[in-house]
């Protein structure tokens, strides 16, 4: 947490950066409810690749999304560094997989753009918005598009 | 002067506003579900005041001011009605079974204060 | 919560709930023939309870529409309206608007008129547009007796009148005093009032003093006792009003105001209100008549003396002697001149004196406390807890390496009864009677039976059964669902019964029962029973299954459950909404049941559907497959085995059969099912479990190895991640692992059968 940049701009938001399959992405704050360490899924039958499983927080089921194979990024080695984001949307929780969480930055709305239009890769639809911070490029994670659609990842 | 007050009525709602309305004016508030309760209950304290409903199961309103003015010890014990017409003819039946006076619900628990005062001093 | 009317509001709409409930009770007696005086008022009642709650919230569509079905409620009661089918009919059809109405008010999203108004106008060419809604209210019967009751043993409150004499000053009788004494309040604005108070004043309960003080209370008075009428005391009848009043009030309220004071005595004595000359009477209204005749009486006590005047007249200074005697009219005891007549009179057994005064608490129903759904469920949720707990205690227990008859192990034992009795006992707390459920169903069966004209009637039977508040909640859709398709498609019109011999309303039954462990509800028709031929060809013609394949009735019935089938050969009004058979089936199967049909030709059809009794554990068999543990629910299970080479089969090339008794059952790698490794082709010596369905279909499941035998808390899967083909849900395990559920009815029914290996793919499922 060196370079927080805080930013006393009131149209800012707060995102938590991370790096997944050597990229670096980030999420809205608001939707984060816990960072933890990685542990053993269940894994699901017939479940999309991505899914890692379900893993058991504290007396809950919590799904768990190998983000960087969501993404389409080279999976990233699974080790003891993984970490999970605890993500909450609109009461659906999740947890998501990543290499290692780097960052939480106060972002001035004005300096959000849209994502170019023009690539073909998979990650592209799932990214809200860029920012640049210290010359890092950061997308920030469209979490509605990450989630498996609720009826359909059983096929 | 916490007055002791005895409501009568089926509607728990109605009993739930009622209990509401008379606490918070500082009485002290039985109730009781129908005349059959309210005579059960009735037995057991000393109110000051009475309120009830007429249309009730088991014992109804008219049958339950009925009992308590036949009761001796209970005759004097004022009677509101709580009624949702206030027709004359309507008070003068519910006067003719007993009751003191009336309430029309929906009640204003001002009014309805004002009333219990009314018959109580 | 800390608004006390919101949480008031909020209980209105769940006693609503409840008198709509008995409202359809009393309906359904009555289109039962059952015309009794007392069904007819718990219909009127629960109309009646409604609107008066709904205007205390002023919720006016609910008090309006309440008010006009109470209105013709009114008119069975009274006797001058006899209902007919159609009026019952008619009655319901209100019960459902009144339902809507109810809800639409508690969810603040008004209802279209168009939802009423037809309803309305049928109402009143029903009643025949009466204009008297002012008498409904009282159903007045006993009033002679009220009165001579009343006259009989109220007459104490007048008679402490008596005692009060001596502060009176009886000498001025003769006097006209005035025009002096009343002078002081003339030159102010206020009224001047005689008051004389009939004998029916005293009877009523009500007493002078307090009107006076209430008049006090609006400003200065001046009263004057008149005791002219007081006869001599010999003479005196207890029973009479003998004394009048004369007060003059000073005050800026208008008459209305001073007339209010005297609102519950108005017809039970003589008043008189003028406005005092000088004063302003910007009030005085034509209705009030406005005596200006000042009474000659003498002007006795100011305000300040009121008290000490008339305060000795306490009503319960009664005088023993000259007191009638006690009125017979008490009906109760006839032995009632003993001492203690009041004692006697006493109309319940004093056995229940503790409950008695306990405030709110009713002691005929049952005592009842309304509990906060969430706070039943965090309990659950704990009880959940404590489970596991007591589960990864008995783990360790075990690694520890105790002996069974330890008292670590017995101590653990009695833990794990207790954990169960408390786990029973929650789940009671969930459990409520279906019959909310099944009245909503009655209201589908009309709604839809008309819509397809077909006369249909619902029978229920055992609606007092005891289910799980979500599983009641969750069954909505699905059985509504199957009463329209029951009305729509198992029932023939009117025509083709009366050709077929049945009569021409067609009856739907769906009841209720526990059985075994589990809840069995079945919705049945008396109609056509299924066309298996038509059912064949729709299923080929929509390609759900092969030209040649052979079927047994069974396999036929259950095509309807196949995603894409729709019986209707036309589009209905009521089906083709999208929702098919299939969706009821994994709706069912979502609750952890299951549903099976059974159809007899030209007799009808009938679903059943068996549920868990609880949402909240199971008992379960623990197996390994491969890296994984599941829990296999236990109640699936017929036995279990181990494979023999005579036991087993090859069937195709791909699949193989075990021979259990005569039978052959496939044989299912309940690894390879689900996808977590190839099949595994070789299964002499393996464990298998024989697992038994509904519909009488088997199976048997190739594991690894059994673990153990235990309860499970189940975690539903669906609210965090969703459906898995084969699961019904998730627990967690003693060592705080994820271990999934099966459900195998799901899991055989979608199953590929592969056990041997030829290519790599999994198979593919769903």
């Amino acid at each position: 947490m060196t370079d927080t940049e805080k930013q006393t701009d009131t149209s800012s938001i707060e995102l938590l950066s991370f790096r997944v399959g050597g990229q670096d992405y980030s999420v809205d704050i608001m939707s984060v409810r816990e960072i933890r360490g990685s542990a053993k899924a269940t894994s699901l039958p017939h479940a999309p690749s991505f899914v890692k499983g379900v893993i058991n927080l504290r007396g809950t089921v919590l799904p768990i999304l190998d983000l960087a194979a969501r993404l389409g990024l080279m999976a990233g080695e699974e080790s003891e560094r993984n970490v999970i984001i605890v993500v909450d949307l609109g009461g659906r929780t999740a947890g998501l997989m990543v290499d290692a969480v780097s960052d939480i930055l106060a972002i001035p709305t004005d300096e959000m753009q849209t994502p170019p239009d023009l690539a073909a890769d998979d990650a592209r639809t799932f990214v809200s918005a860029l920012t640049i911070v210290n010359g890092k490029m950061i997308r920030i994670l469209d979490l509605n598009a990450v989630m498996p659609p609720q009826d359909e990842e059983a096929a | 002067m916490s007055l002791e007050v005895l409501a009568v009525d089926d509607s728990r709602t109605m009993r739930d506003m009622l209990n509401l309305a008379l606490s918070s004016a500082g009485f002290t508030t039985h109730l009781a579900e129908d005349g059959v309760h309210g005579l059960e209950v009735l037995s057991n304290i000393e109110p000051d005041v009475i309120i009830t409903d007429i249309n009730m199961p088991r014992m109804d309103g008219f049958g339950f001011m009925d009992a308590v003015r036949s009761e001796e010890k209970w005759g004097k014990i004022p009677i509101l009605v709580l009624t949702t017409e206030s027709a004359d003819e309507l008070k003068a039946k519910a006067r003719a079974a007993g009751a003191t006076g009336w309430i029309v619900k929906p009640f204003d628990p001002a009014k309805l204060v004002k009333a219990l005062q009314m018959v109580t001093g | 919560m800390s608004d006390p009317m919101a949480e008031i509001r909020a209980s209105f709409f769940i006693e609503c709930e409840e008198l709509l409930e008995s409202l359809q009770d009393g309906l359904t007696l009555m289109e039962d023939g059952n015309s009794e005086s007392e069904t007819i008022n718990i219909v009127f009642r629960a109309v009646h309870s409604i609107k008066g709650g709904a205007g205390a919230f002023g919720l006016d569509d609910l008090v309006h529409f309440a008010h006009r079905f109470e209105t013709a409620m009114d008119e069975v009661r009274t006797g001058r309206l006899a209902p007919d089918a159609d009026a019952i009919r008619l009655f319901f059809t209100c019960g459902d608007v009144l339902a809507d109405l109810v809800r639409a008010a508690r969810d603040d999203t008004p209802l279209p008129e168009s939802k009423t108004e037809p309803v309305l106008a049928q109402l009143d060419a029903l009643v025949g547009a009466q204009d008297e809604p002012e008498e409904e209210d009282f159903d007045f019967t006993p009033a002679t007796l009220s009165l001579d009751l009343a006259g009989g043993d109220l007459a104490m409150p007048n008679l402490p009148d008596i005692p009060g004499l001596p502060p009176l000053d009886l000498s001025q009788d003769d006097a006209d005093p005035t025009l002096s004494k009343t002078d002081a309040a003339s030159g102010l604005k206020g009224f001047t009032i005689l008051f004389k108070p009939d004998a029916s004043l005293y009877a009523s309960g009500n007493e002078p003093l307090y009107l006076l003080r209430a008049l006090r209370d609006m400003g200065d008075i001046e009263v004057s006792c008149n005791t002219d009428k007081l006869p001599n005391i010999a003479e005196l009848d207890p029973e009479l009003g003998h004394l009048e009043w004369t007060i003059k009030i000073a005050t800026d309220e208008p008459m209305e105001a001073v007339r209010e004071v005297f609102e519950f005595v108005d017809g039970l004595c003589v008043l008189e209100i003028s406005p005092n000359s000088g004063g302003s009477n910007e009030s005085l209204d034509g209705e009030f008549e406005t005596a200006s005749a000042l009474p000659t009486c003498a002007p006795l006590t100011t305000a300040d003396a009121l008290e000490k005047e008339v305060k000795p007249l306490p009503a319960e200074t009664a005088l023993p002697d000259i007191m009638p005697a006690p009125s017979n009219v008490e009906k109760q005891d006839p032995s009632e001149v003993s001492p203690e007549p009041v004692e006697q009179q006493k109309p319940t057994p004093p056995t229940d004196k503790a409950t008695e005064t306990t405030k709110t608490a009713p002691t005929q129903p049952r005592a009842t406390v309304r509990v906060d759904l969430e706070r039943v469920d965090r309990l659950v949720n704990l009880v959940g807890e404590l489970v596991i707990n007591q589960a990864m205690l008995s783990q360790s227990v075990t690694e520890a390496g105790l002996p069974p008859n330890s008292p670590v192990s017995t101590g653990l034992e009695e833990f794990l009864q207790l954990t169960r009795d408390i786990q029973e006992s929650v789940m009671m707390i969930r459990a409520q009677p279906i019959k909310s459920l099944f009245q909503r169903m009655g209201r589908i069966v009309r709604e839809s039976s008309a819509s397809v004209k077909k006369e249909v009637k619902l029978h229920t039977i055992g609606e007092n059964t005891e289910v799980d508040k979500t599983v009641i909640e969750r069954l909505a859709d699905p059985l509504t669902h199957m009463i329209r398709n029951a009305v729509d498609h198992g029932l023939e019109s009117p025509e083709k019964r009366e050709a077929a011999g049945k009569p021409r309303e067609g009856r739907v039954t769906m009841s209720a029962q526990h059985r075994s462990g589990r809840i069995l509800i079945e919705v049945a028709d008396d109609g056509a029973g299924i066309n298996r031929k038509r059912v064949r060809e729709i299923a080929i013609e929509k390609n759900l299954i092969p030209e040649d394949m052979l079927l047994s009735d069974n396999d036929i019935d259950n095509l309807l459950f196949m995603p894409g089938f729709s019986t209707a050969s036309e589009i209905s009004n009521l089906s083709g909404r999208g929702v098919g058979m299939d969706v009821v089936k994994s709706s069912i199967q979502s609750l952890g049941g299951r549903i099976t049909i059974s159809s007899v030709e030209g007799k009808g059809t009938t679903f059943s559907i068996s549920l868990p009794l609880t949402l909240a554990v199971l008992d379960g068999m623990v197996v390994k497959v491969g890296d994984e543990t599941l829990v296999v629910p236990l109640n699936a299970i017929l036995e279990t085995l181990t494979l023999t080479d005579d036991d087993l089969k090859s069937l195709g090339p791909d699949t193989h059969v075990v021979q259990i008794r005569g039978g052959f059952v496939p044989l299912l790698d309940l690894g390879a099912e689900l996808g977590y490794r190839p099949p595994q082709g070789k299964y002499v010596g393996g464990t298998v479990l024989l697992i038994g369905q509904e519909d009488g279909n088997r199976a048997a499941l190739a594991v690894d190895t059994i673990e153990d035998q235990r309860q499970v808390v189940i975690k539903g899967l669906e609210g965090s991640y969703g459906r898995v083909p084969g699961i019904a849900a998730a627990t967690i395990l003693g060592d705080g692992q994820i271990a999934l559920i099966l459900d195998p009815s799901d899991l055989v029914s979608q199953a590929s059968g592969k056990t041997k290996q030829r290519n790599a793919s999994v198979p593919l499922v769903g």
